[in-house]
């Protein structure tokens, strides 16, 4: 199929639908209101439903029921509204209800900003809702993966009868490129024999709430089943990409677009002789754990690089690596990430280790 | 790797000038990424977009040291100016800009009064039609003929050729030109 161009944002829609989904609930937040805007006019054209809600809160809510209804469905917000999703998250969780979340990062606490972002790290990979849950979280570097990722995602959730996570961020959203869309899919909503439907007379009632209330040793088995399914997702869905990691004396850990900041970094430290490599995680949940253990013996040192104050990935390093190097962290807020800084800072590294 | 910023103001077609050029990008299988300024944007106010163009793999989308600043506004020269690299070439849309307005002696400066163009052309949305083939006739990076038909593609995919297109982009070319 040809290439068209795309704006990540809209060619991630897209792909949600060629996936097969056919239910958005959600509100607009900048710079995740293209989605919402382009399944506005284009779910009608294949068939769906996509519902502007009345806040996030309706907009998983709904995402909730739709998903308990079998269809395959979408809710995508960005920063603030990601927070207002989170007990939807947990209440999808506890239901074991597969759906697609997706976050739009931006900067800052509370209104923040529109501005570019990694801020949502910690809600990302530890939940932000309460309980004991852990969501897969992927996390694109461009609109090509985007379209790749979410196209998978849906399966991905039916998989393990769980949300799936995407996080991108307001670069990857609003920047436009080259993208190859995949096949159009439909998603038959009884696929699954647990997804609700009219009740027959003489059937069985089903229901979705707290799984464990389907049980009949009254949910003694759960902890096991749930240590069972999260490790299962950690053992089996890691994914990452290495690059030029097998000679690097510092490895940057990377995701979304600063693992492509990261990425000119390699070529221009490369030139002047340093050899810097990039361990970039796909999935921020199972952190890929894997990546590391790869890493050779001349590595000093590691450098966390994220677009936040706090580099929120750096404990997740530090335990991939199981201690046993240095891990510092350069981040940014208001100024976009610099490969520049990014060479300058490995140098530095490279005359104290 | 080629790194182009062109700015102006909303309303004034800078983001469709980047889009004509990534769009070029694409057909000829190259990497290429358009990043544009968000959010607070509206006509009159100011308007932006990065554009990336490679061979190599997914590199950052943003725009460090420019090869080619394409400016509508003098505001974007302001902003931009000091970013552009050694040698490279800034596109100044004269008619909106001051006269005795000084310049960095270390790179190559356009002037085109692409707003009085486009009104002698009856082309009023045009003038970043002309700026950019103004471009295309300043810039050794790229060849004025494959730029034309790369326009008139891009267009004619959105079905909406107009041939006052090429009429613009010709007289961006020849203004450019002269000042070589």
């Amino acid at each position: 199929m040809a290439k068209v161009l795309m704006k990540g944002n809209e060619a991630l829609a897209e792909s949600c639908l060629r996936a097969g989904c056919r239910f958005f609930s959600g509100y607009p937040i900048t710079p995740q209101t293209e989605i919402l805007e382009y399944l506005c006019w284009r779910m009608d054209e294949v068939g769906g439903k996509c519902v502007q809600t009345e806040s996030e809160l309706a907009g998983v809510n709904m995402l909730l029921g739709a998903a308990a209804g079998g269809m395959r469905a979408l809710t995508t917000t960005s920063g603030p509204g990601f927070s207002l999703k989170q007990e939807g998250i947990s209440y999808l969780c506890g239901s074991d209800l597969p759906a697609v979340i997706v976050d739009v990062q931006r900067i800052g606490d509370a209104l923040g900003d529109i501005f570019m972002g990694q801020g949502d790290y910690w809600q990302l990979t530890r939940g932000g809702g309460h309980g004991d849950y852990r969501t897969i979280v992927l996390a694109p570097e461009s609109v090509q993966e985007s379209v790749d990722l979410a196209y998978g995602a849906f399966d991905l959730a039916e998989k393990y009868r769980h949300p799936v996570l995407i996080a991108t961020d307001a670069t990857i959203g609003q920047m436009i490129e080259p993208v190859e869309l995949p096949e159009m899919k439909e998603h038959d909503i009884d696929t699954y024999d647990w997804a609700l439907k009219p009740r027959e007379e003489g059937e069985p009632q089903r229901a979705i709430w707290n799984r464990y209330w389907d049980w009949e040793d009254g949910g003694h088995k759960y902890p096991a089943y749930c240590l069972e399914k999260y490790g299962k997702m950690e053992a089996e869905e890691q994914r990452w990409e290495s690059v030029q990691a097998d000679d690097a004396e510092i490895v940057m850990v990377a995701y979304g677009t600063s693992a492509r900041v990261a990425k000119s970094a390699i070529v221009r430290a490369r030139k002047e002789g340093i050899k810097l490599g990039l361990i970039r995680p796909i999935t921020l949940w199972p952190f890929p754990k894997k990546a590391f253990d790869e890493l050779g013996g001349q590595v000093k040192a590691i450098l966390d690089v994220e677009r936040n104050i706090l580099g929120q990935m750096k404990d997740d390093v530090i335990l991939a690596t199981g201690n046993k190097l240095p891990v510092e962290f350069y981040g940014e807020y208001w100024d976009n990430m610099s490969e520049i800084k990014i060479v300058e800072i490995a140098k530095e590294m490279l005359s104290k280790y | 790797m080629i790194e182009i910023i062109c700015s102006g103001i909303g309303g004034q077609g800078v983001l469709v000038a980047g889009m004509v050029l990534a769009d070029i990008a694409m057909e000829d299988g190259k990497n290429v990424s358009w990043y544009p300024s968000y959010g607070f944007e509206m006509r009159g106010g100011a308007a932006n977009c990065e554009v990336k163009i490679g061979d190599e793999d997914l590199m950052s989308p943003y725009c460090l040291e420019p090869d080619i600043l394409l400016t509508m506004s003098e505001s974007a020269i302001d902003t931009f100016e000091e970013r552009l690299k050694p040698g490279g070439v800034l596109l100044v849309n004269s008619s909106l800009v001051s006269k005795d307005r000084k310049y960095r002696d270390d790179i190559k400066v356009f002037k085109v009064p692409a707003t009085e163009i486009a009104n002698e052309l009856d082309n009023h949305r045009g003038t970043n039609i002309i700026m950019l083939g103004a471009l295309a006739g300043a810039s050794d990076l790229y060849d004025e003929d494959h730029v034309r038909a790369g326009m008139e593609h891009y267009f004619g995919k959105k079905g909406k050729n107009n041939p006052k297109n090429v009429e613009a982009f010709n007289a961006g070319v020849e203004a450019a030109q002269a000042q070589k």
